[in-house]
């Protein structure tokens, strides 16, 4: 069973509590068609469990299949290091099919983000080095392709279908029996 | 079908095509670390396949000047146009004829489908195995047992030449 090696720490794109009583990982690639797939699914996870999930999100760019998705990668850090991360990461999943330089520039311009800024960081790939960290700390853990979850530190090997996940989840609840006594 | 070859095991030899017109033969690696994937085939439909997951570590692996090898048993002519595919920096070697008679070798065949496994060998410097692992074949078995045991290996190599040297210097 692969585990995290790497803990959820400060430089991690956290949504949600620290004392939350499951942290689900994600280690993802913005042109993967299956994380592109995931990428709403998890959104709605992330409704269904309010306070009690917390949900982080990792590079693991497969650049040589996936031209575009070390630039992507840069694009969400850069809107990241200005605290906008997830509005990138939400806008360039939802456009996962145009992620051309002119529309990610474009992307930033809409978030109100200088994409002036943003070309000249992607030009000196100002944050290759913190996705690589994201990477190989991945591949550390046992990452094989993307996604790849982990669910409070150990890699899940299920369907990332909703109820799939959702019940994954539920496992790690401490108050799961109260939680189905209720609904 | 034995087991799976186990660490201090010489890796038996083989010469396999690795292109149409060219062959490649384990004992021409000597003096290096090789990562040996055997892979059930090219062209399994998942992003992040094994093979793509070695190429894009592919780096990390030369820093332990490590040759990366998968072996399938799909055809020069398959490899190669799954190759260009994927961009490989790696070759891949067809254990086509007799079909899968190196994978059989290393313990790693499977009759049934006629496939080789998941199956991962780390083979040091001499040609002894080091390390091997066989992951359930629906599991693409990652990259962390390799860098971990190529890492080991390194170490177990410098501490056999550091109590030499300081032998020497005393």
């Amino acid at each position: 069973m692969a585990n995290l090696k790497v803990p959820v720490g400060q430089a991690d794109h956290v949504v949600g509590e620290v004392d939350a009583p499951v942290t689900l990982v994600e280690y993802g690639d913005y042109e993967c068609p299956h994380c592109g797939h995931a990428h709403p699914i998890v959104q709605v996870v992330q409704k269904h469990f309010g306070k009690q999930l917390r949900f982080v999100f990792r590079n693991f760019p497969l650049t040589q299949i996936h031209p575009r998705a070390e630039m992507a990668a840069e694009t969400a850090e850069f809107a990241g290091a200005k605290g906008r991360f997830w509005e990138m990461h939400d806008a360039i999943f939802e456009n996962q099919s145009r992620l051309s330089p002119a529309f990610l520039l474009q992307l930033a311009g809409k978030i109100g983000l200088p994409s002036d800024d943003l070309e000249a960081a992607l030009e000196g790939h100002e944050f290759r080095p913190r996705i690589k960290d994201d990477f190989m700390g991945g591949v550390r853990s046992g990452v094989n392709g993307t996604p790849t979850f982990f669910i409070n530190g150990e890699r899940y090997e299920g369907s990332w279908e909703f109820e799939d996940l959702v019940e994954a989840i539920e496992e790690q609840l401490p108050q799961k029996a109260e939680r189905r006594r209720a609904s | 079908m034995g087991p799976i070859l186990a660490p201090g095991n010489v890796a038996p030899d083989f010469t396999l095509p690795v292109t149409p017109d060219q062959s490649l033969s384990l004992r021409d690696l000597r003096g290096r670390p090789v990562v040996l994937a055997f892979y059930p085939a090219d062209w399994s439909p998942v992003c992040g396949d094994q093979m793509s997951l070695y190429n894009e570590i592919h780096p990390e692996f030369q820093k332990y000047k490590a040759e990366v090898i998968g072996i399938s048993v799909d055809g020069p002519w398959c490899h190669a146009a799954f190759s260009k595919d994927r961009r490989l920096h790696f070759p891949l070697l067809s254990d086509f004829e007799p079909k899968g008679a190196v994978a059989k070798a290393y313990g790693v065949y499977r009759e049934k489908e006629g496939v080789c496994e998941r199956a991962l060998f780390v083979i040091d410097e001499d040609g002894v195995i080091f390390w091997s692992y066989c992951s359930p074949i629906a599991v693409n078995p990652g990259a962390d047992g390799i860098l971990e045991a190529l890492e080991n290996l390194q170490k177990a190599r410098q501490g056999h030449g550091q109590p030499e040297s300081a032998r020497r210097a005393s």
